[in-house]
């Protein structure tokens, strides 16, 4: 009853007011401009070659074919894995560690496991890298004390662990408000009716909990996949991946002929977060069905 | 009351048989947990007062003050985070208004404005501003509009930054402040302070923003921590920002990169810490 009510009162205030849209005409002009502009640049530059010889630009698709081969597909998809395994595995332990602050009594624990997954979700680029260099970089304390031998994180695997740092408290995050959600009265409910504890997780909870925990994933895969002061910080251009392979080709020496490689890997990059979104947005909405 | 009947059936069940089990996985859990978690800010810390054969010290901490270039890029950092905050909040919060009073049919275009940021790695987006900017200088040469062009691009005040974080902070921004006007009912309040004889600007300073007083502290203090902590887009577009600062005097430091970091990451835990303080206050 309630609901009709307010449907009728919005539908009926929308038509007697129309008048106040103005009022969001500030931030769609400023999304145009600052966002529309620079968007526009990054899509014509990306099919635009100009010829060495007679500086003449032309439309074309060698850009982006160019940075879907050779070592920049290499890049490419040593990103794209590098964002795989820090998200399926950075899923799988927030969900455990939530999993685990969740179901203990100890309210304190539970609060400072939250805030500090607040914090540390927010801590990232370089700072994070100093951190970590100073922890197991070729001189660091715990590198030194444990005689590990240098180079132990300048590559793939010390980026993934540092990635994790950020990814963990990001998942746990994302999928406490879920563990919460799965009401206490749904396993009495199972268990009353004679299920196990798999049988449980097989039918109510899992499927409960797949649109936030594939949400997560998906959160996680983005934030490691645009991640870049870390890695320059870190590795250099040791570990290839794409958002390095951009950063040099703005600042540094492109073959003559090949000025918007950058755009296109740019391009590349839109399109890979773009699909993964697309997985993301309705599964946030299913998800959020389940959580109030 | 249907949670209280159920608590004193549940209670002996379920405590005699799991607690052992749960509590080991649990407790292990925790461990590692705390072990990759606590061991590097220990260690970080360690790093920047113990010096081989000198001993413990704070030196370092004192060193920060002193580094060149510390104040000039802190303050350039400050003004652009004041600068998008101000900016961020005057966009948003008067077109979320509007969808609530009498544009229904807007909310889904702005939820979709305020997430295309999300979609767009920053550093792709600094290759379009890149673009945009080296295309929009040559073109409008010859124009008055150059002018506008250089000016954006000052060194001591880049507004293209502020351009540039506004953007991309507009997502964080709208999920506050949309949590915090779903709590009100935004329409009776407006619609009692007008009939009431209340200007817009009245309304607006005096009814809208002291209700949603913690979201708006909130997205401000998101916003801050963001552009004290964003590298990407100041340093590829060359300016001297605060994060791009400890970069560059860090290099050949290794102590005092560590100090900064810790210094950071405390800096992060306080902001956080007055978000979520701001936020019990009101409820």
């Amino acid at each position: 009853m309630t609901t009709t009510d307010a449907g009728t009162a919005v539908r009926g205030g929308g038509r007697a007011r129309t008048g106040s849209w103005p009022a969001a005409l500030p931030l769609l002009a400023f999304m145009a401009l600052a966002f529309g502009i620079p968007a526009l640049a990054l899509l014509l530059g990306a099919f635009t070659v100009r010829d060495p010889q007679t500086r003449l630009s032309s439309f074309s698709t060698a850009n982006v074919v160019e940075s879907l081969r050779g070592a920049y597909l290499t890049t490419l998809l040593s990103s794209v894995r590098l964002s795989a395994l820090v998200a399926v595995a950075g899923a799988v332990l927030g969900t455990l560690l939530a999993q685990a602050v969740v179901t203990s009594r100890f309210r304190a624990l539970r609060e400072s496991v939250l805030t500090a997954s607040g914090v540390l979700a927010n801590f990232g680029g370089v700072p994070l890298a100093f951190i970590w260099i100073a922890t197991l970089g070729n001189s660091g304390v715990v590198t030194t004390a444990l005689g590990l031998g240098s180079g132990v994180l300048y590559n793939f695997w010390g980026l993934a662990l540092v990635y994790m740092y950020f990814s963990v408290p990001l998942m746990v995050l994302v999928v406490t408000p879920a563990l919460d959600g799965l009401r206490p009265q749904w396993r009495e409910a199972a268990h009353n009716s004679g299920a196990t504890t798999w049988q449980f997780w097989r039918h109510v909870g899992v499927p409960v909990l797949t649109p936030a925990l594939l949400g997560g994933v998906v959160l996680l895969f983005g934030g490691a996949f645009a991640a870049y002061a870390t890695a320059a910080a870190m590795v250099g251009s040791t570990v290839p991946l794409v958002t390095l392979q951009i950063a040099d080709a703005l600042t540094g020496d492109v073959l003559i002929g090949h000025e918007n490689i950058a755009l296109a890997l740019s391009l590349d990059m839109i399109v890979i977060a773009v699909l993964v979104m697309a997985v993301y947005l309705p599964l946030q909405r299913r998800s959020s069905r389940w959580l109030r | 009351m249907a949670a209280v009947a159920t608590v004193p059936e549940s209670a002996p069940g379920p405590v005699a048989p799991r607690p052992r089990r749960v509590r080991f996985w649990r407790g292990a859990v925790l461990g590692v947990a705390a072990l990759y978690f606590l061991v590097p800010m220990a260690v970080s810390f360690w790093f920047t007062v113990h010096t081989e054969g000198k001993g413990i010290s704070l030196g370092v901490y004192g060193r920060i003050l002193s580094a060149p270039g510390f104040l000039p890029s802190l303050l350039v950092s400050l003004g652009l985070a004041a600068a998008t905050i101000v900016t961020v909040l005057l966009l948003t919060l008067p077109a979320m208004l509007a969808v609530r009073l009498g544009a229904p049919r807007l909310g889904p275009v702005l939820e979709v404005v305020a997430t295309l940021p999300l979609v767009v790695p920053p550093i792709t987006y600094v290759v379009g501003i890149g673009t945009a900017l080296r295309g929009g200088t040559e073109a409008l040469a010859a124009t008055p509009f150059w002018a506008t062009m250089i000016a954006i691009q000052s060194e001591r005040f880049p507004v293209v930054l502020v351009l540039a974080y506004v953007v991309l902070t507009l997502p964080f921004v709208y999920r506050s402040l949309d949590a915090g006007l779903r709590v009100i009912d935004v329409r009776t309040l407006v619609e009692a302070a007008r009939n009431l004889g209340a200007s817009w600007p009245h309304v607006m300073l005096r009814v809208i923003v002291p209700n949603i007083r913690s979201a708006i502290a909130g997205a401000s203090f998101l916003t801050l921590a963001l552009v004290l902590g964003e590298y990407t887009v100041a340093a590829l577009l060359g300016y001297q920002t605060f994060p791009v600062w400890i970069v560059t005097v860090s290099g050949n430091d290794g102590q005092l990169s560590v100090a900064l970091s810790v210094i950071s990451l405390l800096l992060i835990w306080l902001l956080l810490l007055t978000v979520s303080g701001a936020g019990r206050k009101r409820s």
